[in-house]
């Protein structure tokens, strides 16, 4: 069978050299959506995307990993739970806690997963309304020095698409109070809290910066045509959310486009 | 003596049945008529044993044999042309059909009914619906990549709605999110004719290479046979043929538990296992368990192979160890599937099952008897001719007549009436009118539904709500793509049969024409009351009649569908419902063409004639009438019409596009303005001197063959050149003003765009929370 459409080689972009030998792997657990997404995304950034497989026991060459959203194992007992327990995820938590500082990306299901592997502190809960939202949602890039950030200004507004059932990010007040006071909140919600999470934090990071998680989706907000703008129109561009991928590509390559 | 088929040590083989002629059989409780046992003990030449019985009485119930249906239906395959079958690769009778999208692509799409679970239990029966018609899409060798969700409530005030609208909304987001499939349009229709009787209605599209096309057969003997995917369980049992061949009645026993339970995780494990195996050509043929479950798919799977099947029905791995083999037979446990594979690929098809951790197990292999024989530890409990379970059922010919009230609703027209009494006419009537229309009910913004739904998933969204179509990218290097809409009108359908399933048809044409897509295929969901009362067979003939008549004047063909009846409470029937989905080919969907206008400056021109046509339209409704005749029908004004929005969209004439249906010209001119927040100034005079109508009339009349397009002034020459070329109405009537925030009809008082989004989008959240 021919692989199918949705793999997202085809997408053409201006080939950089440089860029295309960065390594980034897309880990796929069993009830993993937007892996094919987050490597679609990774290639429209000029990198490599790798797929990786939840039961390897090895994490090979990549540079860095994205876990993606989804519902890994149903989100039974509690999202993340069971996965954090597959043996690639070791391999990560160690590359992430060595002096490599492997980048590593959680989005949605995937930062529910970092959380449960503690490589980020605090937890989500289901959002405050009780459904499931899929909306588009202005963020606030408060730190843009981590390894996912580093293209955007502090400040920046960014629109991109937020959509899960299990959004609602807690922790208790000392380490909502460290996070902010070691710039550890990376994303902010603007105008509208869409779950409930404390101090409408969106994404934080681990102290090296080179961990992060979010719950609303950078990978859907990469090319012309299929994001914000384009599906739903009320503000914000199509690709707000490339930035995640060029961020972490330019660092691995060593600073220069 | 009486067989229990409830007690498991009770084996019934085939044996003991030919010694026992005389045993009492519980047909009638399994939902079989007299002549139709009769039937069965004719066809077998002995009396079935407990587990044919179970077999024959899920297989032939109307949910699976199209009993009361299938003398009407054969229209949709006869109806056709050699050109409507150029691009069909699959037609009409596999679990979905396959056409034709060019480069060595293909495109399958269905949609079907779950509407009784849904009453039920409206979380599971939705959610399953969605399980079941994806299912059917991975059975043809597919990858789904969307699905959409036609909903049709009671009155929106009622209290059972909301227990159904939570349970169903949140059944399909919980199961469709799950699956990684984009949800990307449907329909939600509030009317207390659907009170007792919801309709959930749910289509899949999934797209293929050629090569990949897998079809239901089980061939080659000495291939085996194998059940993967969930395990067998008690659920659903009975469902297929006493769920959906029984109206709900407070008379009848409850029953709740037939209602099948779904595990989305397990589905999505399925869809990447089963592409991983076609991937590797490792399965011959491929059937899902939907409806009758292993009975179906069992006889199915034989009767369209070359020969027989041998199963053991002990080989089954059981989530309830103590059911019968009747019941396991009829168990509706989701997210199964059967397969039948070489001996050469078991070891290669076992690594794809532990690879995903998908249990399986094989129950037997392919024969070349001619007949499907089911084992229960060696000894022979089904020994019979495959066809005659899944092929050869009954056929009915149902009595219908034209029902005699039918004349009395069609002379009672909306004009002059006394619901019609005070009708807007003044600038600020006009405007609370439209104010009052956009926040109705069935006119008012979904997206309190929509945004429970993932549209985004996939990456290949290029359209979703609250576009007329949805639009997904197939092909990444070329942007080829599929629009999809689904439309019906129950109201129209109800006042004219044959018309208003030709206006749903029509709708749906349009819709997709308005995305700019070349419309190709058609699926429908036929959604009736009980097939015995002669007034709804006669509405069943009478809309499948037009349908397949409206389809050869378009030059579609219906590739598949679904025919849901005894939709209806006591003896009072839900209004005649055919839901019609039809697909279209966008050849880059970077060129589609959404519902709103942006730029400012742009012309708005209003495409076709309006007439008086307020009977059965939602303004009516909302006055609380209904009757008379439902807007005339134009196919070939909606093909012209489709065809000038298609070049349209192709040659970069136009930026925006909507179909006028619902609602009529007031509906669509706030829906294009609040799509993007940008306002307009419109002037009607030019269609009111033209058409010979009031400006009320101009906003909510629901004549056909219309839409609204904004036209950037460049191409303003080249595209009225076109129109006229093709002598196709077409009136200037206003123009795109961003700055203004307000949409301005000449007439009407000024209506602020914050001010009708509040309307628009405060009605669900209003009754839903």
């Amino acid at each position: 069978m021919t692989e199918l459409p949705l793999i997202g080689e085809a997408v053409a972009v201006a080939a950089n050299p440089r860029l295309a030998g960065a390594k980034i792997g897309v880990v796929t657990f069993p009830g993993t959506l937007d892996d094919r997404d987050a490597a679609r995304a990774v290639r429209l950034a000029g990198g490599t995307a790798v797929e990786l497989w939840h039961g390897d026991t090895e994490l090979g060459d990549v540079d860095a990993v994205v876990i993606p959203g989804g519902f890994s194992y149903g989100d039974y007992l509690r999202a993340g739970a069971i996965a954090r327990f597959a043996p690639l995820m070791s391999r990560i938590i160690d590359a992430a806690n060595s002096d490599a500082r492997l980048p590593v990306l959680g989005i949605c299901n995937g930062f529910q997963i970092l959380t449960e592997s503690h490589l980020l502190p605090g937890s989500m809960i289901k959002n405050d309304h009780l459904k499931f939202l899929c909306r588009d949602q202005v963020l606030r890039v408060e730190n843009n020095t981590t390894a996912w950030t580093l293209d955007y200004q502090a400040g920046q507004e960014i629109t991109i698409p937020l959509k899960n059932q299990d959004g609602q990010y807690i922790a208790d007040e000392k380490t909502l109070d460290a996070l902010e006071a070691e710039g550890r909140v990376v994303f902010r919600y603007v105008g509208f809290n869409p779950n409930g999470s404390r101090r409408d934090i969106a994404g934080i990071s681990n102290a090296a910066g080179n961990v992060v998680g979010l719950m609303p989706h950078p990978e859907h907000a990469t090319e012309q045509g299929f994001g914000p703008e384009s599906l739903d129109g009320i503000g914000g561009s199509d690709t707000d959310g490339l930035g995640f991928f060029t961020s972490v590509l330019t660092k691995i390559v060593g600073g220069d486009k | 003596m009486s067989i229990d088929t409830t007690k498991k040590f009770n084996i019934d083989t085939v044996e003991n049945a030919a010694k026992t002629p005389d045993t009492e059989l519980p047909w009638a409780e399994l939902g079989l008529k007299r002549n139709e046992f009769d039937e069965i003990v004719k066809v077998l030449g002995r009396r079935p044993t407990g587990a044919e019985l179970a077999m024959y009485s899920v297989m032939w119930s109307e949910h699976c044999s199209y009993k009361s249906s299938k003398n009407h239906l054969r229209q949709f395959g006869q109806k056709v042309t050699e050109e409507m079958k150029k691009d069909m690769l699959v037609g009409i009778g596999e679990n979905a059909g396959v056409t034709n999208l060019g480069d060595g692509w293909a495109v399958t799409f269905k949609i079907e009914s779950h509407n009784s679970p849904s009453f039920v239990e409206p979380y599971q029966g939705a959610a399953t619906g969605i399980g079941g018609i994806v299912r059917d899409i991975i059975s043809m060798g597919a990858r789904p990549v969307a699905v959409m969700d036609p909903l049709r409530f009671g009155a929106i005030d009622h209290p059972d709605t909301a227990r159904v609208m939570h349970g169903a909304v949140a059944g399909i987001g919980g199961y469709g999110n799950s699956l990684g499939l984009p949800n990307i349009g449907g329909e939600m229709v509030f009317d207390s004719v659907y009170q007792g009787n919801p309709l959930v209605n749910a289509l899949a599209v999934g797209v293929m290479r050629h090569e990949d096309i897998r079809l239901a057969n089980a061939s080659g003997k000495g291939n085996k046979v194998v059940l993967f995917g969930a395990r067998t369980g008690g659920d659903g049992i009975g469902g297929a043929s006493v769920l959906a061949s029984e109206s709900f009645d407070d008379t009848k026993p409850s029953k709740r538990p037939a209602v099948q339970v779904g595990d989305p995780f397990a589905e999505k494990v399925l869809i990447e296992c089963c592409l991983e195996l076609f991937k590797g050509s490792l399965v011959e043929g491929i059937q899902d368990l939907g409806a009758a479950g292993i009975s179906c798919a069992t006889s199915e799977l034989a009767s369209n192979g070359d020969g027989g099947m041998q199963v053991e029905l002990t080989s089954v791995l059981l989530r309830d160890p103590t059911l019968t083999p009747g019941e396991i037979l009829m168990s509706e446990s989701q997210e199964r599937m059967m397969a039948v594979v070489t001996p050469e690929n078991v070891e290669a098809f076992e690594a794809v099952m532990d690879k995903w951790a998908v249990e399986y197990s094989w129950l037997g292999e392919v024969t070349d008897t001619g007949r499907l024989i089911i084992t229960w530890e060696g000894e022979v409990i089904v020994d019979v001719d495959p066809r005659t379970v899944a092929h050869d059922g009954p056929v009915y010919d149902r009595p219908y007549a034209r029902p005699e009230w039918q004349d009395r609703v069609q002379a009672d027209t909306f004009t002059g009436s006394v619901q019609d009494a005070g009708r807007p006419s003044s600038p600020a009537s006009l405007a609370a009118a439209v104010t009052e229309l956009v926040a109705s009910p069935n006119m008012c913004s979904k997206s309190w539904i929509t945004n429970q739904y993932d549209r985004y998933v996939g990456g290949n969204t290029a359209m979703a709500f609250p576009d007329d179509a949805g639009v997904v990218r197939v092909d990444e290097e070329t942007g080829l793509g599929v629009a999809l809409a689904t439309d019906a009108n129950g109201r129209y359908t109800y006042l004219d049969p044959y018309h208003g399933a030709q206006l749903a048809l029509a709708e749906a044409y349009r819709n997709v024409a308005t995305s700019g897509a070349v419309p190709m295929a058609v699926s429908d969901c036929l959604n009736f009351g009980s097939p015995e009362d002669p007034d709804v067979m006669w509405q069943l003939a009478e809309a499948i009649r037009g349908l397949s008549d409206a389809c050869m004047v378009l030059g579609i063909p219906v590739t598949g569908g679904n025919v849901s009846l005894y939709n209806q409470t006591g003896t009072t029937p839900i209004h005649p419902s055919p839901v019609v989905a039809v697909l279209g080919k966008l050849d880059d969907v970077a060129r589609r063409t959404p519902s709103g206008w942006r730029e400012d400056g742009q012309a708005i021109y209003l495409l076709g004639t309006t007439a008086a046509e307020l009977d059965g339209s939602e303004w009516a409704n909302m006055r609380g009438h209904l009757g008379g005749q439902p807007p005339k029908v134009d196919l070939d004004a909606e093909r012209a019409l489709g065809e000038i929005l298609i070049n349209a969209s192709r040659d970069g004439m136009i930026d925006s596009a909507h179909d006028l249906s619902e609602g009529g010209l007031a509906a669509a001119l706030v829906e294009s303005s609040l799509r993007y927040g940008v306002g307009a100034r419109i002037a009607l005079q030019d269609v009111l001197d033209r058409d010979g109508v009031d400006l009320f009339t101009a906003l909510f009349s629901e004549s056909q063959g219309r839409a609204i397009v904004g036209v950037p002034r460049s191409e303003e020459v080249r595209f009225t050149d076109m129109c006229k070329a093709r002598g196709f109405a077409h009136t200037r009537i206003g123009v795109v003003d961003a700055a203004s925030g307000t949409l301005d009809i000449n007439g009407v008082e000024s209506l602020s765009l914050d001010a009708l989004r509040e309307a628009h989008e405060g009605t669900l959240p209003k009754y839903f929370g």
